[in-house]
């Protein structure tokens, strides 16, 4: 199937080809060739995964068949469920994009779920003392601003420390996180709590009034269509603006920024903070269209998630939209398989962390097999 | 040297003499392409051989092969004209077959005595380090050349980290040395005295010696016999003194047409192109590696620094660039305050051609096209508004600089690792200075490229030298500070030791300073 690509190189090499169309099927057939590995090793991946789940399930008595047969049917299998999935993916969209965004630029940050807590708190108590005050709609605004504004500044600082101070962001980030749940629990325990909730910390409810309702025809919240708006937004802003390119020239390739005189401090924080900011929205999210006020219930791992929804769509803002419903499909069904199965709710972080280490293996297969290689990459030796 | 006890690392089984050694029709195909093809070379006992070729020609191949990296689709080895089967590095090993390759192997942050030690297949659990060292000692009586065994082997110049890579082989019994391109990480008194050693070594029928390189100065001061490779093939050889430098380059390159360096010419510019005044720059350790530099740098004229490796011209170099912050100092461009952000380097035309373009100048995976856009993708036509990409300018900007600068690549969408080495600095050549160039900052642009790239890349340099840039070459191949510059200055310990018109140099006095006289 090769035959004739070292040939066009060739002549490319010197003169290039005169008719344009020609050159952009070539150019597209070279780009399809080297993007489809993208595609092939995550999807290996995943098979592997669910091989070794499978082995993990069978090993304590149970049947793998029956394991896809409810994730299909509490995620996928009928309308309602789907939309539970949507619902779900939401957030891990969001958080995602939290660690696609740092990723393009160099950094594995994995603070989103400090992001999403933070974010989601600083929504709700901001909205304590508009509630029955401000208009619902100005609520809203201000609420989603507080935790947008919260979140950018929370991973904006793991960028910074990491710029100004050469700290591990991923770490930083990470340590963040216990840190920001900590603050959320000092308030709702404390100054913020609603005595008249005596079962579970919470701030005050914000009220049915106050609550982002669904995209009209569905049970799903609005949170989902922001989500596929960011994840386009961003992937134009990385692909089609000069920021983007800075910013991939300075993930790329560190000293080649520095040489051109790119600001990769600036680049760095603002990356970090368009990260948080997609998190606290995540948070805002779950308060104002999920939960009605902000507990504990808010750190339900969807930061970790996304991180794994991020890794195996290779950090692009588009991909990671179908993987982040499948995930949260995978997180819908959780309730079905507790149920039916009589497996406990962690059967699906097992599922979850087995993709994420032999995701992380299969790193290594990248330019291992011939059959996505270009003309030119094979002719190095 | 009777007092020695019987070195600990000795295997009995290999022969204290040199060996010789054969390939017979060696051929490997990886994949569509033939890198080795029917490729027989003799290197007798006690030589000293050369293996010349441009990049790609296979000579890395072709002692992967021997030393058993890759396994030869057909062909045999021979060593003293006994047939052996390499299939990994270990038989080759054990054969007393032993590489030295371009870049360090050793631990950085053990001794010298450490990493000998360490590298014995039979090295201890439980290491008796008085004995050892006595035994090292012993050892380095034997040797005609030694290196200070107890500092940590950071800490050691590049031709004392290269003497201890030949001294690791000797000290594991390998009598037949494969060396590639050893020199390119020494200075010329360096590589001179190691060569001379090796070279002296073999004459005694000690060892044989293999050596893969690009200079042919070498390879008539030192080497007794050579083959050449091109295109997996091997078109020629023969005694030393039977072949002529033009013979050697012909065989090498083919018929391809070597670019005749451009004949220097007045300048049409005038002034101080650049101004560096007290410059002080810290290392990564912190410690000043660059400490009071002054220099000038007229318009149409290049400077060349030579020196030797680690006295600070990365960092000089870093630091115009912008890529390592300024402690004290003052850089002046065309007589006006220059700092190595983006707006300057534009508005005062400052364009950077450094080594190893793929790490310092070339994002690895992105594209051809977007690696030559780095200069002037914020800017008319490929950015609009300041802030919105179009690719399509950027496209047809690159083809016309593939084709200006005969950049060899499948397309301007091929990310640009997937280019050769020569054509990666080709893309960033054409991205640095097809526009107007006041200053250029050259920092070993040569390195590691094949004959032809480098004649190309030269005659580029002195074409913006005569068109009236500024340039600063900093260089650790002195031939080709030689070459190019006007003026010379010698950097050591971080400033200027000593600067000489070009015209007046001498090899020997540079050389001294170099080494800090």
């Amino acid at each position: 199937m090769d035959s004739g690509a070292p040939a066009a190189g060739e002549v490319s090499g010197a003169v290039l080809p005169a008719a344009p169309s020609e050159r952009a099927a070539s150019d597209l057939a070279l780009r399809l060739r080297a993007g489809s590995e993208y595609v092939a090793i995550p999807a290996l991946a995943l098979a592997i995964a669910a091989f070794l789940f499978s082995l993990f399930l069978l090993a304590i008595g149970k049947s793998p068949i029956d394991f896809v047969d409810n994730i299909w049917r509490g995620g996928f299998g009928s309308g309602f469920s789907f939309q539970n999935t949507l619902q779900r993916s939401a957030p891990l969209i969001l958080t995602a994009l939290a660690v696609a965004i740092p990723a393009r630029i160099g950094l594995i940050m994995i603070g989103g779920e400090g992001a999403l807590v933070l974010g989601g708190f600083a929504s709700a108590a901001i909205a304590t003392p508009m509630v029955g005050v401000v208009a619902p709609w100005l609520t809203l605004i201000v609420m989603a601003s507080a935790g947008v504004a919260v979140g950018a500044l929370w991973i904006g600082l793991a960028g910074f420390l990491r710029y100004a101070r050469g700290v591990n962001e991923t770490i930083s980030s990470l340590l963040l996180t216990y840190i920001g749940v900590a603050i959320m629990n000092f308030f709702v325990e404390g100054s913020l709590r609603d005595l008249s909730n005596p079962n579970k910390p919470s701030t005050r409810p914000i009220g049915e009034a106050y609550m982002v309702g669904k995209i009209p025809g569905t049970d799903v919240h609005w949170g989902f269509l922001a989500g596929l708006i960011l994840a386009v937004g961003l992937q134009i802003l990385m692909t089609r603006t000069t920021f983007g390119f800075a910013a991939r020239v300075t993930g790329g390739n560190m000293r080649a920024a520095l040489a051109q005189g790119l600001p990769v401090g600036k680049l760095i924080v603002a990356c970090a903070m368009i990260a948080g900011a997609c998190a606290g929205l995540a948070g805002f999210y779950e308060v104002a269209a999920i939960q009605g006020r902000a507990n504990a219930s808010l750190a339900a791992g969807y930061g970790f998630t996304g991180i794994l929804v991020s890794f195996l769509a290779r950090h692009n803002p588009l991909a990671i939209v179908p993987v982040a419903i499948l995930f949260g499909g995978l997180v819908a069904a959780g309730g079905l398989i507790q149920r039916r199965m009589g497996l406990p709710d962690a059967t699906v972080l097992v599922l979850q962390g087995l993709i994420f280490v032999v995701l992380l293996t299969s790193e290594t297969l990248y330019g291992r097999f011939a059959i996505f290689k270009t003309a030119a990459s094979k002719d190095r030796t | 040297m009777s007092l020695a006890e019987p070195p600990i690392a000795k295997a009995p089984t290999i022969p204290q003499r040199a060996p010789s050694l054969e390939t017979i029709g060696m051929t490997k195909v990886f994949g569509s392409l033939v890198a080795l093809d029917d490729v027989s070379i003799k290197v007798a006992a006690g030589s000293f051989h050369a293996l010349l070729g441009e990049n790609g020609a296979g000579k890395s191949t072709l002692v992967k092969c021997v030393m058993g990296f890759h396994l030869p689709d057909r062909g045999a080895l021979r060593l003293d004209d006994e047939e052996i089967e390499v299939k990994n590095p270990r038989d080759a090993q054990a054969r007393g077959v032993g590489m030295v390759y371009q870049h360090f192997t050793l631990v950085p942050s053990l001794t010298a005595a450490e990493n000998l030690v360490v590298s014995r297949a039979d090295a201890p659990a439980v290491i008796d380090w008085r004995r050892e060292k006595k035994a090292l000692e012993a050892f380095l009586e034997r040797m005609p050349f030694r290196v200070p065994l107890n500092r940590p082997v950071s800490s050691l110049a590049a031709g004392e980290k290269q003497k201890l890579e030949i001294l690791k082989l000797l000290y594991l019994n390998q009598r037949f040395l494969i060396l590639d391109e050893p020199t390119s990480v020494l200075t010329p008194s360096e590589a001179d005295e190691i060569l001379g050693l090796l070279k002296a070594m073999a004459h005694r029928g000690e060892i044989t010696v293999a050596m893969i390189t690009h200079k042919f100065r070498e390879v008539e001061a030192f080497c007794d016999e050579v083959s050449v490779l091109r295109r997996g093939k091997k078109v020629g050889g023969g005694k030393v003194g039977a072949l002529s430098t033009r013979d050697m380059a012909r065989m090498m390159i083919g018929d391809a047409a070597i670019r005749q360096s451009a004949a220097r010419v007045k300048a049409p510019k005038s002034g101080r192109a650049l101004e560096i005044a007290g410059l002080t720059v810290a290392n990564d350790e912190g410690r000043d590696a660059v400490a009071g530099f002054d220099l000038q740098v007229r318009a149409g004229e290049i400077v060349g620094v030579a020196g030797v490796s680690g006295n600070g011209q990365s960092q000089l170099v870093e630091a115009l660039s912008g890529q390592r912050p300024i402690k004290t100092g003052q850089i002046l461009v065309h007589d006006q305050n220059f700092e190595p952000t983006r707006d300057n380097f534009d508005r005062f035309k400052v364009f950077g051609l450094p080594e190893e373009p793929l790490k310092n100048a070339a994002v690895p995976i992105m594209s051809v096209a977007e690696n030559m856009a780095f200069r002037s993708f914020d800017k008319p036509p490929i950015a609009s508004l300041g802030w919105w990409l179009n690719p399509a300018p950027m496209r047809a900007k690159s083809r016309e600089l593939i084709k200006r600068y005969n950049v060899k690549t499948p397309s301007t969408e091929t990310p640009i690792r997937d280019l050769s080495g020569g054509n990666v600095q080709r893309a960033v050549l054409a991205r640095e200075l097809s526009g107007d160039v006041d200053v250029l900052i050259v920092a070993n642009p040569c390195f590691g490229l094949d004959f032809a790239s480098v004649a190309d890349i030269r005659a580029q340099i002195i074409d913006q030298r005569n068109r009236g840039a500024g340039v600063l070459l900093v260089s650790e191949d002195l031939d080709e500070i030689l070459e190019l510059s006007d003026r010379i200055a010698v950097m050591s310990g971080g400033k200027i030791a000593y600067v000489t018109d070009a015209a007046g140099a001498d090899r020997t006095t540079i050389g001294r300073r170099m080494a800090g006289h």
